[in-house]
């Protein structure tokens, strides 16, 4: 596997506008020769497909959902970084670049970081000109607040439903595009599989999820906007319907898979409740503005948190980190909530909960304000926990949230296997070990409108392609393929539900991969995961038939990539012998408990070949080079 | 025209005819009714007021002619509307909760056709004399009087006009909805003003028939 | 600390959109922590447990937002708590003993897929008619160049709000979808940059409303109840008077629109 980022030389500033000027192009006559697939139909998916087919080229795009509108960026609630610096607080476009950087523990690639920044700007123009109503001042402008791992406010957002605002801005530039026949859309369409033809992505196998058909696309090139896999580990905030599938059965064909196990375990989310828990619902980062995080000073206080005076109480965000206080980045308020619970301080039924209190706030602001600020918030948990926010402090405990690692991707957002761009969260790009809070709205959106219709112009322009359609072999393969693995699974007829398996298998990833890794743990992992693989394909029992909407069939595919890849996940965070981010190994802290990096030996992607499926992948190294800015221990106190 | 039958052609247009013909015909009613309650003063004062409109002489026909449109436009387009809602629902639930429709809101297609046997029956009884006991043309007054001394007559008449002013109740509110006469600052005056302008039309035709009936009107 | 409620729940399974269907009774076991679709998890994860075959529907974020999930629980869109879609209602909402009615959206423009889950793509296709700002990708002046007034663009928000879900054709005694389309045509017509297209707008919407075969909105107003979004019937007025004005205005995108119908 050769790595070739693809780095244009020259200053930092000028990389980007350099490399556009050498891109090759493709004429307008032209593009309507080229048929592009877009999977996933999100913030990257219906920008990119809107935006090419804007461009002229012939676009379809397909989508697991019943309607483009409801990928899962829409969940997002906080807001999207951009380097306006409208509130003339000294906001540039270096110092997101460097936030970003910084943020991702320095395991991101300076070059597409950079660019992010610069491109940042556009996409909120670009976005108000599509009618998203971002939240204002009075005097009609764009308002802004702060977010966690910033010292600027360069968040916009709409309320507390950016993620919405902004897919149903793409959502409708990609309808447009729909009603004027330049965008074919598969809604209910499952990918299962790329078809390689000559060495280069030629095309999908997908699944009518309604007909159950099995049917092959080809195309000049294909694009992954499929989301992140935080669902390995059964509870997250993702939607049920989020999954690896595409990305995998990509990775299965050829192309790298980076740093899977950097994941983002978000610090405020509503606690688990019961076993039957299906997911874990999010209380955006933004609250943190104004909510206070603490805990009882003593273990097992188990008085009612009004009851518990103030020099009995440890804001622990505060106290550790002082000049973030409670706006420290997600992957260190969480383990901070972590090691607070693991302490016997936590609260709520289980312990594994902290305060997240607004009474300071209130009092301060009055209750009004703090209900037009998070009145829809406060609405969620009270209905989810029947508690009432602004009386009693919230109960929040960290979850499952993003996924910074993906399919390795170069400069022009191609994996290593030619023709298949990934853009989004499935990509590993643009975060490092962490992403920022509002980050990942920005880095959807730079990919779909801003970057790809770019570089995949330069792919097309400058690639030898041959006639190829859904006739050619590749594609009857892969099919045959795709229908073997649902007859399989229809036909072990075992005792277990696919959801006991994928609940077994995302307790073993919380427990031995989640918040804090170390090398037993991990070890243990490897074992169990392919004893639960193998019992799954014993004595899983998935009903009904494949040719008719089957729901418990497309999760036993799903949960069928997870338990293979959930293997990945646990080899690659063995291997990095660092923490960073995300990824705590507890091997390596310093005295006081912060994360300790290795530069010497981990400043680098560290990108996964697939071998086979009884062969251990192969792990390469592509270098992460720091030319401009300074590897520093970062430090939120 | 092109444009009108354009707008006829959508539902919103056809909500927007039965607007437009609910108002015109409410005007009418409003006038109906102020010279109906004359009857309380005297009986010859409406008399006179027929002998004032029938001075108009061909006009009174065109606007006879105008009001049987507006009740036809109205008709067709509530008949056109309902067949599009039967169509569009064809299976129906086992169980649907009205949640905040008024009961005059969905009885409008029963009160319609209740008001529809009405209007028949009224011509027939006060125009053309037929239903009539013992009509003599001219002398409306007393025609309206001695037709109301039949008690199934009355009550005939009072069942109607209740029906009228739940339809009215719904119809009158829904205009502004539907000509999209709203804004925030006065939607509340919108129910204030239904339930005014409801109660005195609706009211003041119920007096009649109910005054009737106690003996109040001989 | 948390009651176990015993349920009935009467359900419509129906093996594909030709198929027939039928309502059939499953008991459920729940507690009040668990939301409805979790309560519905558990007795999907009995029945397949017992070799049925489990009840589709239609769910994804499991947070509100994405739209996904529908069901109307004992005749009502959503079920019985204001202002909450399925997948956010708990079911605290119920008590032992209850028995439980759960049916699909119904509708001539929703068929049924399978059990409760049907297929809402006609909302997509009026969006394509028109329910969008013409603006691509590139093209856009700087996002301050364009002044909202704050109260403008709150009002356009609480339009914007809408999830898609379908809970007012659901709940509309016509099966009408003019709350959704009107949240459309209101979300960009209170924008200034939703001005140019304003009129067009509306009028390939309204015809694309009616050629999926949704029912006329006769005001019942029980769309905005059933609304987990509260979107108000304000927004109805203002497509109303949009139509009218576009439809007979000075303009000629009304005929125009017309001409082809």
């Amino acid at each position: 596997m050769h790595l070739d980022a693809k780095i244009p030389a020259g200053p930092l500033e000028d990389k980007w506008d350099q490399h556009r000027a050498d891109l090759k192009l493709v004429s307008p006559a032209n593009k309507r020769k080229f048929h592009i697939i877009i999977v996933g139909s999100g913030l990257a998916g219906a920008s990119a497909a809107a935006s090419l087919a804007e461009l002229g080229y012939q676009v379809s795009c397909f989508c697991f959902q019943d309607s483009p509108r409801r990928a899962h960026s829409i969940a997002a609630q906080g807001g999207i970084n951009a380097a306006k610096n409208y509130q003339n607080d000294g906001d540039s476009t270096w110092r997101l670049f460097h936030d970003t950087i910084k943020g991702g523990d320095f395991r991101a690639r300076e070059a597409n970081v950079y660019r992010l920044a610069q491109v940042s700007t556009n996409i909120i123009d670009q976005c108000v000109a599509q009618g998203v109503p971002f939240a204002r001042d009075y005097g009609g402008l764009l308002a802004n607040r702060s977010f966690g791992g910033a010292q600027v406010s360069r968040t916009f957002y709409a309320r507390g439903q950016t993620g919405q605002q902004l897919l149903i801005g793409a959502y409708q530039a990609l309808e447009r595009q729909i009603g004027l026949g330049t965008v074919k859309m598969y809604t209910r369409h499952e990918m299962l599989d790329v078809v390689v033809v000559d060495g280069k992505a030629r095309g999908i196998v997908v699944r009518d999820l309604v007909s159950g058909e099995v049917s092959s696309h080809a195309a000049h090139a294909v694009v992954l906007g499929t989301g992140g896999y935080g669902n390995v580990f059964y509870l997250s905030t993702n939607a049920k319907g989020s999954n690896v599938t595409a990305a995998y059965r990509a990775y299965k064909r050829g192309a790298g898979f980076g740093n899977p196990c950097f994941t983002q375990i978000h610090p405020t989310c509503i606690p688990v409740s019961g076993d039957y828990q299906s997911k874990l619902t999010l209380m955006s980062e933004s609250l943190r503005n104004d909510g206070r995080v603490w805990v009882p000073l003593k273990q097992g206080d188990h008085r009612a948190p009004g009851d518990i005076p103030e020099a009995e109480r440890d804001y622990y965000l505060e106290r550790k980190y002082p000049s973030y206080g409670n706006l420290a980045p997600r992957d260190i308020s969480s383990r901070a909530a972590k090691e607070a619970c693991d302490d016997g301080r936590g609260v709520g039924p289980g312990g594994r909960g902290v305060y997240l209190d607004f009474a300071a706030a209130i009092a301060r602001l009055g209750e009004d304000t703090i209900r037009e600020r998070y009145g829809n918030l406060f609405d969620m948990y009270a209905q989810i926990t029947g508690e009432n926010p602004y009386r009693t402090p919230m109960r929040i405990y960290p979850a499952v949230h993003y996924t910074m690692g993906g399919l390795w991707v170069d400069y022009n957002l191609m994996s290593t296997l030619p023709g298949l761009h990934v853009i989004g969260e499935a990509n590993f790009s643009d975060h490092g070990a962490n992403r920022l809070g509002a980050s990942a709205l920005m880095q959807g959106l730079a990919d779909g409108y801003f970057v790809l219709p770019y570089t995949i112009g330069d792919y097309l322009a400058g690639t030898k392609l041959d006639a190829v359609d859904a006739s050619h072999p590749a594609f009857r393969e892969a099919e045959a393929e795709v229908r073997s693995m649902t007859d399989r699974l229809l036909a072990i007829n075992g005792t277990r539900t696919v959801d006991s398996f994928h609940r077994e298998l995302g307790q073993i990833m919380w427990d031995k991969c989640g918040m804090a890794r170390d090398k037993a743990g991990l070890e243990e992992a490897l074992r169990r995961i392919p004893e639960l693989r193998a019992e799954f394909w014993k004595n899983v029992r998935v009903p009904g038939a494949g040719a008719t909407l089957n729901q418990s069939l497309e999760r036993a595919g799903r949960v069928a990539d997870y338990l293979e890849f959930a293997e990945l996940m646990c080899r690659d965070a063995l291997v990095r012998e660092e923490s960073c981010g995300g990824h705590f190994r507890t091997e390596y802290q310093t005295p006081d408990g912060e994360a300790l990096r290795n530069d010497e030996t981990y400043s680098h992607v560290a990108v996964w070949e697939y071998q086979g499926a009884d062969a251990a992948p192969v792990r390469h190294e592509e270098a992460l080079d720091f030319e401009f800015v300074k590897l520093a221990t970062r430090s939120y106190k | 025209m092109n444009r009108v039958f354009a707008l006829w052609q959508t539902a919103v247009g056809k909500k927007v005819a039965m607007a437009v013909s609910g108002i015109l015909l409410v005007a009418f009613l409003i006038s109906h009714m102020a010279s109906n309650v004359l009857v309380f003063t005297a009986p010859e004062k409406l008399d006179a007021y027929a002998e004032w409109l029938r001075g108009f002489g061909p006009l009174l026909w065109v606007a006879r002619a105008g009001l049987l449109a507006l009740v036809g436009i109205h008709i067709a387009a509530a008949w056109q509307l309902t067949r599009m809602a039967r169509a569009a629902r064809p299976k129906g639930y086992a169980r649907l909760e009205h949640q905040v429709s008024s009961y005059a809101a969905r009885t409008m297609r029963y009160g319609g056709v209740l008001i529809l046997v009405f209007i028949v029956f009224h011509i027939l009884h006060y125009t053309t004399g037929d239903f009539h006991p013992d009509f003599v043309p001219g002398e409306v007054g007393r025609n309206l009087v001695v037709g109301m001394q039949v008690k199934w007559t009355a009550a005939f008449y009072a069942i109607s006009m209740i029906a009228i002013g739940a339809h009215f109740y719904h119809g009158i509110w829904s205009v502004f909805q539907t000509l999209g006469l709203n804004h925030p600052s006065w939607n509340r005056s919108r129910v204030t003003l239904t339930l005014g302008l409801t109660l005195v039309v609706a009211g003041g035709f119920l007096s009649i028939p109910l005054a009737a009936l106690f003996g109040l009107l001989r | 600390m948390s009651e176990t409620m015993n349920l009935t729940l009467k359900v419509w399974r129906q093996a594909g959109p030709d198929a027939p269907g039928e309502f059939r009774s499953y008991p459920a076991v729940a507690n009040e922590h668990m939301s409805f679709l979790e309560m519905l998890d558990v007795v999907n994860e009995g029945l397949t447990e017992q070799g049925d075959d489990p009840i589709a529907f239609d769910h994804d974020c499991r947070e509100g937002i994405c739209g996904t999930c529908s069901l109307m629980i004992n005749g009502t869109p959503h079920g019985p708590k204001r202002a909450v879609t399925t997948c956010q209602l708990h079911m605290r909402s119920f008590k032992d003993g209850d028995e439980i009615l759960i049916e699909p959206w119904r509708a001539n423009a929703f068929p049924v897929v399978r059990d409760l889950v049907v297929d809402r793509a006609a909302f997509d296709r009026i969006i394509q008619a028109g329910g969008f700002i013409s603006a691509p990708t590139g093209s856009s002046p700087d996002g301050n160049a364009i002044q909202i007034p704050k109260d403008d663009a709150e009002r356009s928000m609480d339009a914007a709000a809408c999830i898609g879900c379908g809970a007012c054709v659901a709940a509309c005694p016509n099966a009408s979808a003019m709350l959704f389309t009107a949240a459309k045509v209101a979300h960009l017509g209170l924008l200034p940059q939703g001005q140019p297209e304003r009129e067009r707008r509306v009028l390939s919407m309204v015809h694309a409303m009616d050629e999926e075969g949704f029912g006329g909105c006769t005001n019942f107003g029980e769309c905005q109840e059933a609304c987990p979004k509260e979107i108000s019937i304000d927004n109805i007025a203002l497509l109303n008077r949009d139509f009218v004005r576009a439809t007979l205005g000075d303009r000629e995108s009304g005929v125009r629109r017309t001409a082809v119908m």
